[in-house]
């Protein structure tokens, strides 16, 4: 038994055997070999082995799916049993003295680049048809090496060096008990996707990584970070208790799908949910939020290598707002710079990233970025519920200035006959002690205040949040930081205007009952907290 | 030597299924048999170098038979072309 640590990424815990899903180009060493003709002879065993298994697979599938979808296993067996194919593999071993496996795979990748380089879509596919029947023979020179993540035939733990979102979508979801990953944080692609997919993960595991042997038992508690492997019998007990326990609560959790975030003594909250892509309001919808309290506009600028067009901007946002109906879309603007760069914008280099050209800053620098927003934002009005906020708020005249651009952006909307939606709420994030100290005269040119947690903490206690030697001075509780929101909530109170949260510590359920004692009406947390959080409002009592 | 042309009447083209077809008809001859297109010959008996002619619908291909079974070979692998290429 042995137990590794790594970046709880996903919540739960599962229990289960081990298949690693690596790929093929990473297993396979070169080795320098003595005895060729040893070598070649394993290479033909192995092609006669793999004719034999492709035989029975056609055999097998022609009595299934019939001559016509059969006929590629008859093509698998006659590529494999090509000339030009097998006399390449033969020449590489002869003439590199290298072993078979590695003979194999350079061989197969110089003919399925043939192939790929084709003017020809159909033979372009046939491409991976070569990859297919190297990687058969490979298999049957070592059957020790992991198959990729599309062979998993029964449900499992799966461990993968990081996940691709084109290999998770060709995956049966059922087949996943749990994640492990060598690489990834707590916010890269792999953490995230295992998060909305509401599977347990660990990732970045690293070095420890290699401790992972394939079939091995283990146990995954995404909650702790933690894997075990080969546990023995008490802590087997242990877990699958914990497991009940989870399934369990989780199970009380969904029965509150459908009530509302009531506290005891009568008061309604908004419990919405935090997004960064169109695809996750599936689980926005799933878990039953209110609304979209934090809709991060960067995917749309961290994903290409340019500025994203006015119509690719239109079409996320639209179908966002479609898909939620008449629920509440908050959209924030444009929020780059600091700890999110995009090497097309030239940022320059900056000695205080955090205090410097970002979010709103640039916006208000560069209006055509700002403008070409706004008119999509505008446009996509229609099509539902939109709230429009801006990051990094420090001062009354920035909003104004926003306000005069949407004058500007509307006009010319009308303009040109361009239908938008006239009740498109506008918000601030309240993330700077500027703005809370401002709170008075803001509220009165806004719609709502949200307030960003993450950052208001950084810049109230002057903690950077990225230095991770003053991490533990990072407190969203320290009373300076609610104290900044009670000032903020009593003027936007003052100015009849609603104040939410949007940051990591709106789903801190110890804080609860805190925010709604200082009259925070919405909370937005990922969508996988929505119902724990309504569950801790419906808890909350005051007299 | 034996030669004739034959155009592709198969949609996809001489794509995996009709090439693999006509390879292993052409391993079951005695002759030795050559596709001629686009400037390149290779052999017909291997299914990688038939495929990667890229030959397409409509395309004009020529085979050219050796041996001393060419005549009927030529007439049986006419025969099979008409029917499944």
């Amino acid at each position: 038994m042995e137990k590794i640590n790594g970046v709880a990424a996903s919540k739960g815990i599962a229990i289960g055997k081990l298949k690693l899903c690596l790929n093929i180009e990473d297993q396979i060493a070169k080795r320098q070999i003595d005895d060729v003709s040893a070598e070649l002879s394993r290479l033909d065993k192995a092609k006669d082995e793999a004719v034999y298994e492709l035989n029975k697979v056609y055999l097998n599938a022609l009595k299934r799916v019939g001559e016509a979808k059969s006929m590629i296993f008859q093509i698998h067996i006659m590529m494999l049993q090509d000339d030009d194919y097998f006399s390449t593999i033969q020449h590489i071993i002869k003439e590199q003295k290298v072993n078979a496996e590695y003979a194999v795979w350079q061989t197969g990748k110089q003919f399925s680049n043939m192939f790929a380089n084709m003017d020809d879509e159909y033979m372009q596919g046939r491409a991976s048809d070569v990859l297919d029947i190297s990687k058969r023979l490979i298999h049957r020179l070592d059957s020790s090496l992991a198959n990729g993540l599309d062979s998993i035939d029964t449900p499992s733990i799966i461990g993968v060096t990081d996940l691709m979102p084109s290999e998770t979508v060709q995956m049966d979801k059922e087949m996943a008990l749990a994640f492990v990953t060598k690489e990834g944080s707590k916010s890269s692609h792999s953490a995230i996707l295992a998060r909305t997919m509401d599977i347990p993960a660990v990732v970045g595991l690293s070095d420890k990584f290699s401790k992972l042997t394939n079939n091995a038992n283990i146990i995954v508690d995404g909650t702790l970070g933690e894997i075990i492997i080969e546990p023995d019998e008490k802590i087997l007990a242990e877990y699958q208790q914990k497991k009940k326990d989870y399934e369990k609560y989780q199970a009380e959790l969904r029965l509150l799908k459908g009530t509302e975030a009531i506290t005891k003594n009568g008061v309604k909250l908004e419990i919405n949910a935090n997004i960064g892509n169109p695809e996750d309001v599936e689980m926005v919808l799933e878990n039953d939020a209110d609304g979209i309290g934090l809709f991060r506009s960067e995917f749309l600028y961290m994903n290409g290598n340019s500025l994203p067009s006015e119509e690719e901007q239109f079409v996320a946002y639209k179908s966002v707002l479609e898909k939620m109906g008449s629920k509440r879309v908050i959209i924030r603007t444009l929020d780059l710079g600091a700890d999110k760069q995009v090497p097309y914008l030239n940022l320059p280099h900056e000695e205080n990233p955090a205090l410097g050209y970002r979010a709103i800053r640039i916006c208000l620098d560069r209006k055509e970025l700002f403008v070409t927003q706004l008119r999509a934002l505008y446009r996509a009005s229609t099509f539902g519920k939109l709230a429009i906020m801006f990051p990094m708020i420090i001062s009354v005249d920035e909003v104004k200035q926003i306000k005069s651009i949407i004058e500007q952006v509307k006009s010319d909307l009308s303009k040109e006959g361009i239908a938008f939606s006239s009740d498109v709420e506008i918000g601030i994030m309240i993330e700077t002690p500027a703005s809370v100290m401002m709170s008075a005269e803001l509220a009165k040119e806004v719609d709502f205040f949200s307030v960003g947690t993450n950052d208001l903490t950084q810049y109230t206690l002057a903690v950077d949040r990225m230095n991770h030697s003053i991490s533990n001075m990072f407190d969203s509780r320290n009373p300076a930081v609610l104290r900044m929101l009670e000032i903020a909530a009593k003027n936007a109170k003052n100015a009849g205007i609603w104040i939410g949260i949007c940051g990591e510590s709106a789903a801190d359920t110890s804080l609860t009952d805190f925010y709604v004692k200082i009259g925070v009406s919405e909370l937005s947390v990922t969508p996988a907290s929505v119902l724990e959080l309504k569950k801790a409002v419906q808890q909350v009592d005051i007299k | 030597m034996k030669t004739f042309q034959y155009v592709v009447k198969d949609e996809v083209g001489l794509h995996a299924r009709p090439a693999g077809l006509l390879v292993k008809f052409v391993n079951s001859l005695n002759s030795d048999v050559k596709i001629e297109f686009n400037s390149k010959s290779v052999s017909a008996k291997k299914l990688f170098a038939v495929m990667s002619l890229g030959v397409k619908h409509n395309d004009k291909m020529t085979f050219v038979l050796d041996g001393a079974n060419e005549e009927d070979d030529c007439v049986k692998l006419k025969e099979f072309c008409e029917k499944n290429v």
